[in-house]
C-alpha cells in the first residue's frame, strides 16, 4: 500500500487530501498513468504535469524517480512560501 | 538553529531579543518579516496558507542546516505560519546570525529565495468575487540559480 497526497489545486480537482493505493507501477511517471486510467478526475488533474511537482517520501523529486518500497507519494502544484 | 511552522501568531521582537541573547561571537544578525499583502484592487479578504505536514519541517530545516554550514551561522531562525490569515498580519519570519554581516545577509537571502519556491506551503487568495490559488513565480525559481 502506498499514501498518494494531493495538494492545493490538485486536491481540489482530484476531490481528496490522500488515498491509500495498491499499485504495482514501479515509477512515479506509471502511477499517474495509472491513476488518469482509473477516472476522468486524474486525467484532468494530470493533464499537464509540467505544471505539477512531485515529492516522492516528502523528498521532491523527478517524474521518472522510482516507487520502489516508498510509503508516500505527493503531488502539487509550485510551492508558493516565503 | 529553530525551525517552528505554526498557526499561531508571534512576537517578532520577542523572538529576536531570544535570538541574540547569548551569543558574544555574533556581530551581525540579519532579520526579514513577510508580511500579507493586498491586491492592486484592495479586495483581499484573507489569505488560506496549506501547507503538507511532515514535509515542511524536513525541507525547511535542510535549508537552514545548508545555511548554517556555508555561511558559518552561529545560529538560524526561521518561523513560517499557515491557516488563515489576513492583510497585514506576519506570515514568516527569518533570522541568521554571523561574525560579520555580509554572511548574515547572504544567508538570509538564500533561504528566502528557497522557502518562496521549495518549503511546501501554498497560498490560496480569498477576495471578494471568490477565490484563486497563487501562481508561483518565474522569477522566484530563477531565483535559485544564483545559489
Amino acid at each position: 500500500m502506498i499514501k498518494v497526497l494531493y495538494f492545493a489545486w490538485v486536491r481540489e480537482r482530484i476531490g481528496v487530501p490522500y488515498e491509500m493505493l495498491e499499485t504495482q507501477s514501479g515509477t512515479v511517471m506509471e502511477l499517474v498513468e495509472e491513476l488518469k486510467q482509473k477516472e476522468e478526475r486524474y486525467k484532468v488533474a494530470f493533464s499537464d504535469l509540467s505544471a505539477l511537482k512531485v515529492a516522492v517520501d516528502q523528498e521532491l523529486c523527478e517524474f521518472d524517480a522510482e516507487l520502489n518500497g516508498a510509503l508516500e507519494v505527493a503531488f502539487f502544484p509550485p510551492m508558493t512560501g516565503g | 538553529m529553530r525551525v517552528s511552522v505554526q498557526l499561531d501568531d508571534f512576537d517578532i521582537g520577542q523572538e529576536l531579543d531570544l535570538f541574540r541573547n547569548g551569543k558574544s561571537n555574533t556581530g551581525a544578525i540579519v532579520s526579514f518579516q513577510g508580511i500579507v499583502r493586498n491586491n492592486s484592487e484592495n479586495s483581499l479578504l484573507n489569505m488560506d496558507i496549506e501547507q503538507y505536514p511532515g514535509m515542511t519541517q524536513k525541507a525547511i530545516s535542510k535549508y537552514v542546516t545548508t545555511a548554517v554550514e556555508r555561511w558559518s551561522l552561529n545560529d538560524a531562525l526561521v518561523i513560517h505560519r499557515h491557516g488563515k490569515l489576513f492583510p497585514g498580519d506576519q506570515i514568516m519570519m527569518v533570522a541568521t546570525a554571523a561574525i560579520h554581516r555580509h554572511d548574515a545577509f547572504q544567508s538570509a537571502e538564500f533561504l528566502m529565495d528557497y522557502l518562496k519556491s521549495r518549503a511546501p506551503f501554498w497560498k490560496k487568495e480569498i477576495t471578494k468575487k471568490g477565490y484563486h490559488w497563487v501562481e508561483s513565480v518565474f522569477d522566484d525559481e530563477k531565483a535559485l540559480e544564483r545559489w
